[in-house]
């Protein structure tokens, strides 16, 4: 029965939402000819008529007492955007979950599957929410730029509302029907769903992203901005693609830092040896995934930061110098912080095997490499110095630290932290195993030289081209190293898992043998992620500068200025809090299903 | 419910140390605020100010300094480019329809791909593209009569003679309503606004930020007097600081400031301790 209200109450409120998205979208379909004046409109090709960017002043801004129109509109967006990574991420690692489940024949992946689809379907209902909220704000307080997008994107804003109902529904199905489709046939069909469900949420998010790609780099606009007709050349503006491998990256590492919070929580809060036992597997898992997520992640942040650049250097620079190179040194803070949790958790760990007192050694050796990478990543290209201060270290750098700062050196360190993350992962493997292979000693050999000499490059490529050679050669050389880190990481997982094929146990693992510390280490790791999206979303939206639309659509807002840091920060904490709030209210409502209270007269009892 | 209040506290102090950090770990710079749309009168203007409008444009709207300069090696450097254009102009590889040196600028700006300088071409295109944006459009969108002052300015800088003529109308002459600031503006209002429109951070780091072609004066107030900073502006070469060179700082500031702008920033810089 109680699963019954639930339903009720998650799906009309989504359903709620998806009817107000369609609703906005038809009014301001039906208004988009009328603000435009009549001598802006330009004929194209087409037997559509499109107008030009309008070129709007502040009084074109509507103001609301009591609110500031960009701050609810930056909250709103970015509270939607957390909420959607979270539900779009959830279910492709539950769809490999469950795979694996199906495969193993093991049913405790199919349950923890279950239980991370159980966590992401409240989310569901916050997202429409937030979505529509996002709607309401632009319209009331950028209703021009809301006309002028909708103009370009206004089929794919239909298709958009028509795929959150295939996302609506499919998800429903294929959460609801879990128990039911279990079992041969069926339990294909309950995978193809979760397949399907991965399709419509990708393609959502994609459509979403073309929308905010478009306005830094619009595509099928001229220079003022009128609209060819080629719906596809908006969406697949230069900046599309980066952002949507970047997007589903990132979003699988949050959305696995999220559940990894979950469980953390049921472990402090279980009391049961069984059931600390299952939320630490989960935990653990849930590790798994945000960390496989975020060693690739780097890459794709650096694909997107080309792409920004080979787009429009302007831009380009506007993101690494000035204002915003100060951003990357609280992105280095965050990074540590990621990389050191996901880490220490895996050390901490390594306590579930009996075999791991092998291992411990090499513990310290990995947190002093990744700790020195994260200082180095840390270190400011310049100093605020008085002339003294100058004088004494003879110029604006420091001598011996000075040459850290730089991107050569940032480039060493953030793969130096990967691939030793890559060796904490293969030590907490190794941990509990005895490999039964014959080759044993030989591939030990093959992967200490494959990381000797792959470390041995990279550290080469960034000295010597990041140091002796010019500008071209420092970017250049960053990308063999991308490629050597790969290698290593594809390489050696492939041999170690050859390696460790049949391998024999130490010992049976003693889940639930973590400290209580350890799962911190997964908040830290929600929190951290969380923080950081909001961080990177500002400084994406924030490249922009004073445009609406880059180069043809300018913003005339009286918020049209760039905040500092320091502002940004302060609204990216608010939204953090509000989110991680409902999240933790989330988590509680999804172990409300479980509780049941039972009276033996049902209501007359408890009345008299 | 211990354990809730003990998480929750946890994210708190996470969050409140990410965002103490951001305040208080780092400057806060206060980014320039956006150009200015004010119209252009072009009216009453002398030939030097034109060539002031463009330096003004140059160095700011136009966001010309942003890659010309000798910092990041993103575009070619334009200090002394009139004997380089000259010569490109004879060789056979040049290959744009520019004739005149003043058109080679024009052309330039207008359409950069016409001719990449080796070397300074997008990634992959074999200096066949530029990366620079026709100063007609991108974030700078300059004006016919805009684009001319810079070319008025870069004549004027090479120590040429000026071959620009002041368009009779601005409005003519303008493919943007928008113009920037004229060379008969009012003064400007702020510190920043000043910093921004003089371009000061081409040059010099200040709070953390720029070009280290002149000294840091991000605690200039420290160690420099008024009377020293206001000479330092109007006359740039007069007390060079040890370990920079001399006439790299334009000495045109006496004509292109007003007084009460030359004292605000002085004031400003002056407070910089």
């Amino acid at each position: 029965m109680f699963i019954k209200r639930s339903t009720g109450s998650a799906g009309g409120v989504s359903l709620l939402a998806a009817l107000l998205l369609v609703g906005m979208f038809a009014l301001i379909s039906l208004d988009s000819g009328v603000a435009f004046a009549a001598e802006d409109v330009v004929a194209t090709n087409t037997d559509v008529v499109y107008p030009p960017a309008p070129k709007l002043t502040a009084a074109d801004y509507p103001q609301v007492k009591g609110f500031n129109g960009r701050v609810a509109v930056w909250l709103a967006a970015q509270l939607h955007l957390w909420f959607a990574a979270f539900v779009l991420a959830v279910p492709i690692f539950v769809f490999i979950i469950e795979a694996i489940g199906m495969r193993t024949r093991d049913k405790r992946y199919d349950d923890m599957a279950y239980e991370f689809i159980k966590v992401s379907i409240t989310a569901y209902s916050v997202t429409a929410i937030f979505g529509g909220l996002l709607v309401f704000f632009l319209v009331i307080f950028y209703p021009q730029l809301f006309q002028y997008l909708t103009t370009i994107f206004k089929e794919s804003m239909i298709y958009y509302a028509l795929l959150f109902f295939a996302e609506s529904a499919t998800l429903y199905i294929y959460y609801y029907g879990w128990h039911w489709l279990q079992g041969g046939f069926r339990k294909w069909v309950h995978l193809t769903l979760g397949l399907l469900l991965n399709a419509v949420g990708t393609a959502l998010m994609f459509l979403a992203n073309a929308w905010a790609t478009f306005m830094m780099s619009p595509g099928g606009v001229d220079m003022a901005g009128v609209f060819s007709g080629d719906t596809w050349a908006a969406i697949h503006n230069v900046l599309w693609n980066p952002l949507n491998i970047h997007r589903v990256l990132a979003n699988v590492a949050f959305g696995g830092s999220i559940v990894g919070a979950y469980a953390a929580f049921r472990f402090l809060s279980s009391t049961i040896a069984d059931k600390k036992a299952h939320y630490d597997w989960m935990g653990y898992n849930a590790n798994f995934i945000a960390i496989s997520a975020l060693l690739p992640l780097p890459f794709a942040g650096y694909y997107l930061t080309a792409e920004i650049y080979a787009y429009s250097q302007q831009m380009g620079i506007t993101s690494m110098g000035g204002i915003f190179a100060w951003l990357f040194i609280i992105q280095a803070v965050l990074i540590g912080t990621l990389f050191l949790s996901a880490n220490y958790y895996l050390w901490c760990g390594m306590g579930r095997s009996d075999g791991a007192v092998r291992y411990n050694k090499f513990v310290k050796y990995l947190a002093i490499v990744i700790i020195a990478a994260f200082l180095v990543w840390f270190t400011p290209h310049t100093l605020v110095l008085t002339n003294e201060e100058l004088k004494a270290l003879g110029g604006p750098y420091h001598k011996y630290l000075g040459p850290l700062g730089i991107m050569p050196a940032k480039n060493i360190a953030v793969n130096m932290m990967i691939i030793f993350t890559t060796v904490s992962f293969l030590i907490y493997r190794r941990a509990n195993k005895i490999p039964i292979v014959s080759w044993v000693k030989t591939g030990n050999a093959v992967l200490f030289a494959l990381f000797a000499t792959g470390i041995l490059n990279i550290l080469f490529l960034g000295i010597y081209h990041g140091y002796f050679t010019n500008t071209a050669y420092k970017v250049a050389s960053s990308i063999p190293q991308v490629l050597t880190t790969l290698t290593i990481i594809v390489a050696s997982t492939v041999i170690d898992a050859l390696m460790y094929k049949g391998a024999r146990e130490v010992a049976p693992l003693h889940w639930g043998r973590i400290p209580d510390r350890a799962q911190y280490a997964l908040f830290l790791l929600a929190v951290a992620f969380t923080w950081l999206m909001g961080l990177m979303g500002y400084i994406r939206s924030g490249l922009r500068q004073h445009w609406h639309v880059k180069d043809i659509f300018r913003d005339a807002s009286p918020d049209a200025f760039t905040p500092t840091l320091g502002y940004a920060a302060n609204v990216v904490s608010i939204g953090a809090i509000i989110f991680l709030m409902l999240v933790i209210f989330i988590f509680w409502l999804s172990q409300l299903a479980g509780r049941k209270s039972s009276s033996a007269h049902y209501w007359k009892a408890q009345a008299t | 419910m211990k354990n809730l209040a003990k998480v929750v506290a946890f994210g708190l102090l996470t969050i409140g140390f990410f965002t103490l950090f951001s305040n208080f770990g780092i400057p806060q710079l206060e980014p320039a605020p956006p150009p200015a749309d004010e119209e252009l009168d072009l009216s009453a203007m002398t030939m030097e100010d034109f060539v002031a409008l463009g330096d003004r444009i140059f160095n700011g709207k136009g966001t010309c300094t942003l890659c010309h300069n000798p910092v990041g090696g993103r575009a070619p450097l334009l200090d002394n480019a009139a004997a380089t254009i000259r010569d490109r102009l004879r060789n056979p590889g040049y290959g744009g329809q520019a004739e005149t040196l003043y058109e080679y600028v024009r052309e330039s700006m207008l359409e950069p791909s016409a001719y990449v300088v080796p070397g300074f071409g997008k990634a992959g295109t074999n200096d066949t593209e530029s990366p620079m944006p026709a100063a007609s459009g991108g974030s700078a969108r300059l004006a016919e009569a805009e684009t001319l002052a810079v070319i008025a300015y870069l004549q004027d800088r090479w120590g040429l003679d000026i071959t620009v003529e002041i368009p009779a109308d601005a409005a003519e002459a303008s493919q943007d309503e928008s113009a920037t600031a004229a060379a008969v503006q009012r003064p400007l209002g702020s510190p920043q606004e000043a910093f921004a429109q003089f371009a000061c951070t081409a040059c010099h780091i200040f709070e953390e930020s720029g070009g280290q072609i002149g000294p840091n004066l991000s605690r200039i107030g420290a160690t420099r007097d008024k009377e020293y900073l206001r000479r330092a502006i109007l006359e740039p070469n007069a007390d060079v600081t040890d370990g920079f060179l001399p006439n790299l700082m334009p000495n045109t500031y006496a004509q292109q400031m007003y007084v009460s702008e030359v004292e605000m920033i002085v004031d400003y810089l002056a407070g910089r301790k």
